[in-house]
């Protein structure tokens, strides 16, 4: 096997590492690349989308999954997939979408894998409604470091089962999942729009329209202080049905017209994203987007508004961003809430982005991210000045008993995931029985200290 | 529908061919050593694109079997339209400019293997007056160098092979078609450097099926190296003896 050393970054482009990368283009080929040289062990990575160190092992092997990305079974019936773990969302969508099938959960790309959505046990504007896409995973096929495989799901092997859905790839090399989707009518998502004038409209709009759409997410003018404290664009959706297309769609109604991608073809300079620049741009959004109801809307514009800009990451500069998502429990949700948004406008960490949601409950995976509460995620483009203001925003996650998401996190420090994933010592206990030597390792598992012990 | 036989359709070159084919409603025959990728890959294509795919175990190497396996395909399949040569190695070249038997084994694979299935399938499109026969050889073949000529060597063979397949069946109705690709993104090139013109696997499948069914004699893939080995050939043999490339 030959490993190509390279520097790789997370999707934020602040977290960088040296890694040695293996491509195993054979399922054989990842047991034999477990058992090369490597002092700082191994980890499987997808499509690199998590923003963070979370798929970086720093002088470590990488296994890139991508090419083992084969389909081995569908059931048309039931709409039961099984396939690699390096297929990616994308490709899912191409093949299934035509038949009437779609993802019952994806996250804001669909250029990611589907064993790192496992691992991440990602979420979507479903979450409220159905959960994370744990709840979908009906089987997993993991290779452990001893070379041994095996299958487990809720009912085999569930100890390694829920401590891999949400394990961030350090419980063994996932080799096949097996997943259930969602039957659609459509390609299409019909969408109701609710502009917002504060916070306090925004919480509650949510709270009494969320139960009667499968999909909600809000965008928030995190930038507007005073009475526009809050505001935002509620976004509502439910998959549209035949009759709600013109007449001249319905012939096709899993064909979308085709967007042009466009790409960012160089770093902006740092100047580019600047209070003023925030300013004007959460300005414009807000006035752009009055409240609406039954807008149709094509499931690329809906979901993955960000992908049709390749390297999108880019705009951000040399520097890179970060993005901060953050759960907050309903009690006391509003109060933490604006606290968080207070404190990072006092210190005038403007973020460019700012997306909140309602969460349901989680699907069981010991290391998930959702619980029931707000998540708010923001991103902010790295500057001087901005951890100090991101660890005073962690201390109040601390406080509320929420948690920040490892998928996107960079830089909280090990204190903080450990007083705020409070199931970590039941995952170290299967970690212990699944990869006794700690094979599996990334740059994020040593920042925040997730083998050892809890003070 | 046509009915194609892929032969060594493990890689990840031949795969993505399996693609193009069952894309375009073809029925597949993918044979390999690897029962367990083959199995794999022929859930794949069926999967995707609802096509009809047999799969059986094919060992290159061993041409003795190869009589028996050809006619195991037509039985299965009703009979053949096309057969597509993928297979082909580059493992143990390092050894192959010293030891015998490595030097051996390269060729074995690469040209013995590839003539041998070839020679049966020219025999019997030849007796059916129809068909197509595409074989999957390397710009490598067309210049011996010194890094790789076990293996350039072997493929140069099979390019000639091919010349003259098709130079005798073009007056029976079968289509013979030579694939020259330069370097694919896969295990073959993992690890080595700044590769020029490096090309997925995905377009160079779809590519070699495009010259295949355009009926083209000879095809490099991607096209630029048809330009590129129109240099290196053209290069004396007194300068290029002297060169490292």
């Amino acid at each position: 096997m030959t490993s190509l050393p390279r520097c790789l970054v997370g999707w934020g482009r602040f977290a960088k590492a040296t890694c040695h990368l293996y491509r195993p283009e054979r399922v054989k080929e990842v047991a034999h690349t477990l058992r090369q040289e490597e002092p700082n062990g191994f980890l499987p990575r997808g499509l690199g989308r998590a923003y963070g160190d979370a798929a970086l092992n720093s002088e470590g092997g990488v296994i890139l999954m991508e090419r083992l990305d084969r389909f081995l079974a569908f059931d048309e019936t039931t709409g039961v997939v099984r396939c690699e773990a390096g297929v990616s969302l994308a490709d899912i969508i191409a093949t299934f979408l035509p038949r009437g099938w779609f993802l019952p959960v994806t996250p804001g790309t669909k250029f990611c894998t589907i064993g790192a959505c496992v691992a991440c046990d990602v979420h979507g504007k479903n979450h409220h409604h159905d959960g994370s896409i744990g709840n979908f995973v009906r089987a997993l096929t993991l290779l452990l470091p001893s070379g041994e495989t095996v299958r487990c799901s809720r009912e085999r092997n569930p100890d390694i089962f829920y401590a891999t859905v949400g394990g961030m790839g350090l419980t063994g090399i996932t080799l096949e999942v097996e997943l259930q989707l969602r039957r659609v009518d459509t390609a299409w998502i019909t969408v109701d729009y609710v502009r917002t004038r504060d916070l306090d409209e925004t919480l509650r709009t949510f709270h009494e329209r969320d139960e009667h759409y499968l999909y909600s997410v809000a965008w928030l003018d995190c930038v507007a202080q005073g009475k526009g404290f809050g505001r935002g664009v509620l976004m509502f959706g439910k998959h549209a049905q035949i009759d709600h297309l013109p007449a001249a769609r319905r012939q096709n109604p899993f064909t979308i017209p085709r967007k042009r991608e466009k790409t960012v073809p160089v770093d902006l300079p740092e100047f580019a994203l600047n209070p003023l620049s925030l300013k004007a741009f959460n300005g414009v959004y807000y006035t752009t987007h009055p409240s609406r109801e039954g807008v149709l809307v094509d499931y690329n514009t809906y979901f993955y508004p960000l992908d049709s800009i390749l390297q999108w990451n880019r705009a951000y500069g040399k520097r890179g961003f970060v993005q901060w998502q953050c759960v907050l429990p309903y009690e006391k949700g509003m109060e933490n809430l604006t606290r968080i948004l207070e404190t990072a406008q006092r210190r005038r960490a403007f973020p460019f982005l700012s997306v909140l949601k309602r969460m349901g409950e989680s699907s069981g995976g010991i290391l998930s991210f959702p619980m029931p509460g707000y998540t708010i995620a923001l991103d902010f483009p790295v500057r001087n000045g901005l951890f100090e203001v991101l660890d005073e925003l962690d201390k109040i996650v601390i406080e509320a008993g929420g948690r920040l998401y490892l998928a996107k996190d960079a830089r909280m420090s090990a204190e903080t995931f450990h007083a705020t994933y409070p199931q970590l010592p039941r995952w170290q206990a299967v970690k212990a029985q699944v990869d006794p030597k700690g094979v599996l390792q990334s740059d994020m598992a040593r920042r925040l200290r997730l083998m050892e012990a809890v003070k | 529908m046509r009915r194609v036989l892929i032969a060594g359709a493990t890689s990840p070159l031949a795969r993505y061919m399996a693609h193009e084919f069952a894309r375009l409603g073809d029925t597949l025959f993918l044979a390999a050593r690897d029962s367990d990728e083959l199995e794999r890959i022929a859930s794949d294509v069926r999967v995707r694109f609802g096509a009809t795919v047999h799969t059986g175990r094919f060992d290159a190497a061993a041409v003795e079997e190869h009589e028996a396996f050809l006619q195991d395909v037509i039985r299965t399949l009703g009979g053949l339209e096309g057969v597509v040569w993928v297979a082909g190695t580059m493992d143990g070249l390092a050894e192959a400019f010293r030891t015998p038997q490595a030097v051996k084994r390269l060729i074995d694979v690469n040209f013995t293997g590839a003539a041998s299935l070839l020679t049966l399938a020219a025999c019997y499109f030849e007796e059916q007056g129809e068909g197509f026969i595409a074989g999957i050889s390397s710009v490598a073949g067309d210049r011996g160098r010194g890094q790789n000529y076990p293996y350039g060597a072997a493929k140069g063979g099979f390019s000639l092979f091919l010349q003259g397949l098709r130079n005798r069946l073009s007056k029976r109705g079968v289509q013979v078609t030579t694939i020259k690709p330069g370097f694919i993104d896969t295990r073959m090139t993992w690890g080595r450097d700044k590769l020029p013109f490096l090309a997925s696997p995905q377009r160079v499948a779809r590519e070699s099926v495009q010259a295949i069914l355009g009926g083209k004699d000879i095809a490099y893939v991607p096209a630029i190296w048809w330009l590129v080995m129109l240099v290196i050939r053209a290069i004396p043999e007194r300068v290029f003896k002297r060169m490292n490339i």
